[in-house]
């Protein structure tokens, strides 16, 4: 039975119990049996590559039931027992540095009020709430999107035009601080359409196309290499740490003719 | 009763909207206050509204087991997953040794990391259909992602030891322009639905029905 104190106890020091626990599951024999599982999962997730079966299914369903349980533990660690439940419940925070707060009642009735969505009849508390955190993080995110973000990538984007070229390298910073200006300039151009994409701003227009699809291209080709370099990865995990170096070796002997 | 389902959750938006922006203005200690306890707050918010989140998932998947749907089979395997991961995560914390860490490394991350891993391959049809260049702009889209692929390996370097630093000019130039340009058409767009939801012109987060 889960046991409250357990739950909400500080990291501290593990128990007895769950030092012995910690040690199993370090164990070499643990160890090998993760790394056949982890194996066996790897090529359950690969075999999708050929077709939708189920043992891709199967490993599907799983990866969505553990990471929920998985992010839904970590979200309680790390937020909800340092903001929620130990300011409700300070004797429970052995490092002493938690007071009484009761504050925090009203942030757990208004999470209250999404759960209450799931009632018929009562869905209609979560507004509040909604409108509650939409509207501050509107106030907060308005200044910050403005100081933080738009005005300094406008800088940004005009500060690197050099005042005057006397070198080879200040043309070259020049033609990429041009690239970048009318890039960005004819990007921006292309998604405004309160004005006819005829004309000088149709030619300004199709500068932006050109400029998006250039960097979607090369977007593309650099996730390409990111997905290949995490293949790379998964096959050095199967080649390596699963079936082993010296088989791997042995393998490629016979293929090589020795 | 009309009031608190309508009119009241756009007063609490504008009171809270304006209340965070003008707080930015003004450097005070409480100023500070009200933005840590507002996020704060807001953690706990978010915390409850995942316990929602998993709610909903578990009741299509145990609607799912009900009717017997096709494939309820996987449905009960995303519930049994979830869980023993949660009463492991609960019960012993989520730390590396622990069996929730030990299911992390070992089942996870290798699913994760395969997921992703696969998508090599699908991204890698998608570009041999994307790619075919039937008109200019998907010339530049190909031309682009090529140079940036062969760029970046070995081979590259054998076909032209010029290829690595164009990949790379492609990268820091023309692709930031592009994304510069989309970044700041969504900070302009960010500014005017702030300012909408602010004065309730904006009320979608409020959902249908009365």
């Amino acid at each position: 039975m889960l046991n409250l104190a357990i739950l909400l106890q500080a990291e501290s020091e593990l128990l007895p119990w769950q030092q012995s626990m910690a040690d199993f599951f370090f164990s070499d024999g643990m160890v090998t049996l993760g790394t056949w599982i982890a194996a066996g999962l790897t090529l359950f997730m690969f075999s999708f590559v050929y077709k939708d079966n189920p043992l891709f299914r199967f490993g599907e369903h799983l990866y969505l039931g553990i990471s929920a349980g998985y992010l839904m533990s970590l979200y309680f660690f790390n937020n909800m027992k340092p903001k929620f439940f130990y300011p409700l419940m300070p004797f429970l925070d052995v490092s002493g540095d938690t007071t009484l707060n009761l504050w925090v009642l009203i942030p757990g009735i208004l999470g209250l009020f999404i759960i209450f969505r799931l009632i018929p009849g009562w869905g209609w508390l979560s507004r509040i709430t909604f409108a509650f955190y939409i509207g501050g993080f509107t106030g907060i995110t308005l200044p910050k999107v403005l100081n933080g973000l738009l005005l300094p990538q406008f800088y940004a984007t005009i500060d690197r035009i050099p005042y005057m070229v006397t070198s080879w390298d200040e043309l070259v910073l020049l033609i990429n601080a041009l690239v970048l200006f009318v890039g960005a300039l004819s990007v921006l151009v292309y998604f405004f359409f309160s004005v006819e994409h005829r004309g000088f701003v149709g030619g300004v227009s199709r500068v932006g196309i050109y400029t998006l699809m250039i960097a979607f291209g090369a977007s593309f080709g650099y996730t390409i290499m990111a997905r290949v370099s995490l293949l790379i990865g998964r096959m050095q995990f199967l080649m390596f740490d699963w079936i082993g170096e010296e088989i791997v070796g042995r393998i490629a002997v016979l293929f090589h003719g020795g | 009763m009309q009031f608190l389902r309508k009119q009241f959750p756009v007063m609490l938006a504008f009171v809270m909207g304006m209340t965070m922006f003008i707080r930015e203005f003004v450097p005070a200690k409480f100023s500070e206050r009200l933005y840590y306890g507002f996020t704060n707050w807001a953690i706990v918010i978010t915390g409850f509204a995942a316990v929602f989140a998993i709610l909903s998932l578990l009741h299509h998947h145990m609607n799912k087991v009900r009717r017997r749907a096709q494939g309820y089979g996987y449905s009960v395997i995303t519930i049994l997953a979830f869980i023993q991961m949660i009463i492991l995560g609960l019960v012993f914390s989520v730390e590396p040794r622990t069996p929730a860490g030990w299911e992390y490394q070992w089942m996870f991350v290798p699913m994760q990391a395969t997921m992703f891993a696969t998508l090599a391959f699908f991204i890698a049809s998608a570009a041999f259909r994307a790619f075919r260049a039937r008109t200019w702009e998907a010339l530049a889209l190909l031309i682009a992602g090529l140079i940036v692929m062969i760029g970046r390996v070995p081979i590259g370097e054998y076909i032209s030891t010029h290829l690595g630093t164009f990949a790379d000019w492609i990268m820091n130039n023309p692709n930031m322009a592009g994304f510069r340009g989309i970044v700041l058409g969504v900070a302009l767009a960010q500014v005017a639905i702030a300012v909408r939801i602010i004065f309730g012109i904006e009320r979608t987060y409020m959902g249908g029905g009365d």
